[in-house]
């Protein structure tokens, strides 16, 4: 079975860079990481999410946006906010969703 | 009626990390428990134990309203706004990360072990501004009646946090009792007691026991023995 793919957007870059690795130490899991909405809307056209993980930083309008076009690409996508921007609940977000 | 949750302490989470011991009431890091996720807005309640001359490194927070109480020992708290302090018993912190902060946190005691209690509590709105406080308290203010050490006003007493939550410390001699009248419709509290033995209306909890109750505006809370507590009144939908 592949990996779970997911999308992480976090506009703040060190916190990114943190939540991808975070993400990419479970072997089932893989993240990729952007920060602008071009970059968000470009990537999940080319590649299958399973999920996408809102961080820090997006602005409502933004993510109204985003949340929006995942949606009619993919109406499974999971979208799941993200709070705290370390390990400490990452984990935990990504299970409870899964498990669903 | 009040509705009502025990967490006995042994039930808790548990990390080693050789300099690290941490109970976790909630699901955190490792930790996965879906029957533990939170307590309306309360995310995290961490009982952690750091060893003498060690600590976290510098580390992200987005979007997390993070409250530490010292316990026992000095914690020296460094973070990417230049703020450098140490926060002691008797001191309370309390940090918004919103867009996004960095901060370490170390025992600089090299002799001395630090517990403190990391709490973590859903903010209100995204992406504010990071900020960070921190007050010393008046110990006294909590013997034998409840002391407010957090809420959500700036111009209140303790801290304040991006919540409409209310947290209370109190060290109850044997026998003393008080009612707590929740401050917010919708609310609950988390009751985490420190040491000794409370009963909160007739639930009998021992150290490091967490109880949460809701559905209902007030409650006793009775010192079966010489006992301190942690209140923490949070919305339950959030």
């Amino acid at each position: 079975m592949g990996k779970v793919e997911i999308l992480v957007i976090c506009r703040h870059e060190g916190i990114l860079q943190t939540v991808v690795r975070l993400i990419n130490n479970n072997p089932e899991w893989h993240a990729t990481g952007v920060v602008t909405d071009d970059e968000a809307l470009a990537t999940f056209n080319r590649e299958p999410f399973k999920l996408v993980l809102l961080g820090s930083g997006i602005e409502k309008e933004s993510e109204d946006k985003l949340c929006a076009a995942f949606k009619i690409h993919s109406p499974e996508i999971i979208i799941v906010q993200h709070y705290g921007g370390g390990s400490g609940l990452l984990a935990a977000e990504i299970f409870e969703v899964l498990a669903r | 009626m009040a509705q009502t949750i025990l967490h006995k302490a042994e039930t808790r989470g548990h990390a080693s990390h050789g300099w690290l011991n941490s109970y976790h009431s909630f699901s955190f890091s490792s930790y996965y428990n879906p029957d533990r996720m939170n307590f309306g807005a309360l995310r995290v309640l961490n009982d952690d134990t750091v060893d003498a001359g060690m600590g976290f490194g510098t580390h992200p927070h987005d979007n997390m309203e993070i409250i530490s109480i010292p316990l026992e020992g000095d914690l020296e708290h460094k973070d990417s706004m230049n703020n450098v302090a140490v926060i002691k018993n008797g001191d309370i912190q309390a940090m918004s990360a919103g867009t996004g902060i960095y901060h370490s946190e170390y025992n600089k005691d090299r002799a001395h072990r630090v517990k403190f209690l990391q709490i973590w509590v859903y903010p209100d709105k995204k992406n504010v501004e990071p900020r960070y406080d921190q007050i010393t308290l008046n110990l006294e203010d909590r013997h034998n009646k409840l002391q407010q050490i957090l809420s959500p006003n700036p111009d209140d007493e303790g801290v304040w946090i991006h919540r409409n939550a209310w947290f209370h410390l109190g060290k109850f001699d044997k026998c003393v009792s008080a009612e707590y009248n929740l401050k917010a419709k919708g609310n609950g509290v988390y009751v985490f007691l420190l040491s000794g033995d409370v009963k909160i209306n007739e639930q009998l909890l021992n150290t490091r026991d967490g109880f949460g109750i809701w559905d209902t505006d007030k409650f006793t809370i009775t010192a079966e023995t010489d006992a301190e507590f942690l209140l923490m009144e949070v919305p339950m939908k959030f």
